[in-house]
């Protein structure tokens, strides 16, 4: 029995290890490539890298234009999600609190949006913003994306305000607070949970995503970090050192906040997903 | 309880919401199927009824592309049943097991066009892959991953399982961890090993989670997959890769003449076929709990 148990045992640590190395191995692989010269990688793509070459991260900062993408995969990423939580915060509270004709069919038609895929649309809007100018510009985008985060974000937090204790609102009027006053004094500092998990959920949907990008950011100094890095590769396409040196670039950053944040992310991706 | 307002302060409060979504979804859905029906010259053309429906219909890319995202449907089972496996086995809280929690939720946040490239170049003819596999002697299996188009598809199957995995391992962890810890004391208790334990206790007891799941990744799979095609493969070799998105996306963006009213029509097909399949898909979920009521 004993000897059973043990031997159980050592099958799920084995499963548990393959798979963190299977799931660890690509990033490391990245590290390792782009610390290779061209020669050494076409020599070897398995081989650990040695001696150590720094070129190529020198190289791919000088190829690309990382500083510029960074800052407006940034300002994008920042400038959506804080219009989406404002947004849907408001809307929110004015669904679950107030009475008024269509509200219903409001929140409904709003959460079956949730099902669209992002893709139908964009040939309507690629026309639109072309006649009206918004092409390539930082509000053209950030209205898109928003749009695009807010069903989620008002169907997470209407189910989280529905939760909460009536007595907190009624107490808050016969202490004779104004309406927009119980929404910021009293429900916004309630709704912390729920409004990290939609900022990080959000900020990884618009940081990480390409179509909108691509399409709506044609200029060269519009471009975001995810769109630079895939017009890097195909210039860069047969130095794969060079193109895995600026990959790293922009990924560092990425995985050290997860590293940092673990907990949040974890709990922040889940907890919005099961509320509902 | 509700608040009292004026009239029109609550429509107030919906406008921020209303602006945004009315434009980007509204107007476009809408606008979408009128396009559709149009030869669009700049901003708008003649309508020619449903001609652009017969093109997009008789075109064989577009048939490839309908079939490569149905095919993509195989990965649900897989993805649910790893994803149970592997969230019962941190449940158990080995030695160690937030590094490991940590490492398969790593791929999840990783953005596509990194993972992309990263796996473009490990399943290349002489990458890392095929380097390790005739290291270890099984020559026979270095195959032409992405080159060859009766793989390409499976190649592109094994990166998104890699990267998505995590966030069904993560989702189910979480629901087991919510659950009443004297149900697993009292199984033990009565015998049961750890399959038992996994088919009569934790299965049962996570079935809406992995409905969940599963409705997700259906979307997922059938319109949320167009980064993988563009940065591992465009779609190549031929259309062995192309996805719906990305049919859309050549159609308007990628080609020398571009083609926005055909365009329109291959995206209300699969506005259409996301509708119906997700309707589809609640009546069975409503089906199932009724049953056990």
């Amino acid at each position: 029995m004993a000897q059973k148990i043990k031997q159980n045992r050592f099958f799920k640590y084995l499963f548990l290890i393959l798979a963190s190395v299977l799931c660890i191995y690509p990033l490391f692989w990245l590290i390792t490539a782009s610390l290779k010269t061209q020669e050494q990688y076409l020599e070897s793509t398995l081989n650990l890298p040695w001696p150590l070459d720094f070129g190529n991260i020198i190289g791919a900062m000088q190829g690309g234009k990382f500083f510029l993408w960074f800052m407006n995969s940034g300002i994008i990423t920042i400038g959506s999600v804080l219009f989406c939580t404002f947004a849907s915060l408001v809307a929110a509270f004015a669904i679950v609190y107030m009475d008024f004709k269509g509200k219903q069919v409001i929140l409904n038609s709003i959460i079956s949006l949730m099902a669209v895929p992002i893709v139908v649309m964009i040939v309507p809007l690629y026309i639109f913003f072309a006649r009206t100018h918004l092409m390539s510009t930082y509000p053209g985008v950030i209205l898109i994306y928003a749009a695009i985060c807010i069903p989620f974000s008002v169907y997470l937090m209407t189910s989280f305000f529905k939760t909460l204790p009536r007595e907190i609102v009624e107490a808050a009027i016969v202490d004779g607070c104004g309406t927009f006053k119980i929404l910021s004094k009293v429900l916004v500092p309630l709704s912390m949970p729920p409004v990290v998990t939609l900022i990080i959920v959000n900020a990884l949907y618009v940081w990480n995503d390409l179509l909108i990008a691509l399409i709506f950011l044609p200029k060269t100094e519009m471009r975001t970090l995810m769109v630079g890095i895939t017009i890097f590769k195909s210039r860069f396409n047969l130095d794969v050192p060079l193109t895995m040196a600026g990959l790293l670039l922009i990924s560092l950053p990425m995985i050290l906040v997860y590293i940092i944040f673990q907990r949040f992310f974890v709990r922040g991706l889940t907890s919005g997903a099961l509320k509902g | 309880m509700t608040l009292k307002t004026r009239k029109i302060t609550p429509y107030l409060y919906m406008l921020p919401v209303i602006i945004p979504v009315g434009l980007v979804y509204g107007y476009s859905l809408v606008r979408v199927f009128d396009f559709s029906m149009r030869r669009i010259r700049g901003i708008t053309g003649v309508f020619i009824g449903l001609n652009n429906y017969k093109y997009v219909l008789q075109d064989p890319s577009f048939k490839s592309a309908v079939l490569n995202n149905l095919n993509l449907f195989i990965l649900i089972p897989v993805l649910v049943f790893l994803a149970i496996v592997f969230s019962y086995l941190l449940f158990e809280h080995l030695k160690g097991w937030k590094i490991y929690r940590g490492s398969l939720f790593m791929p999840y946040i990783l953005p596509i066009p990194v993972v992309g490239i990263i796996f473009g170049y490990m399943f290349t003819l002489h990458g890392v892959v095929n380097s390790f596999l005739r290291l270890i002697g099984l020559d026979f299996l270095a195959i032409d991953w992405l080159g060859d188009p009766k793989f390409a598809l499976w190649t592109l199957m094994i990166i998104i399982l890699w990267k998505e995995l995590g966030f069904g391992i993560i989702l189910f962890l979480a629901r087991l961890m919510s659950m009443d810890y004297e149900i697993f004391e009292s199984a033990e208790i009565d015998g049961a090993g750890w399959w038992g334990k996994l088919f009569y206790i934790v299965i049962p007891q996570m079935v809406s989670v992995i409905e969940f799941f599963t409705i997700i990744t259906v979307i997922n799979m059938l319109s949320w997959v167009f980064a993988y095609s563009y940065t591992v493969t465009l779609g190549g070799p031929g259309d062995a890769t192309l996805v719906m998105e990305l049919f859309i996306f050549n159609k308007l963006a990628r080609s020398q003449m571009p083609r926005p009213g055909i365009a329109s029509a291959a995206s209300v097909l699969l506005f259409l076929g996301t509708t119906i399949l997700i309707v589809f898909l609640f009546r069975i979920r409503k089906r199932i709990a009724q049953e056990e009521e």
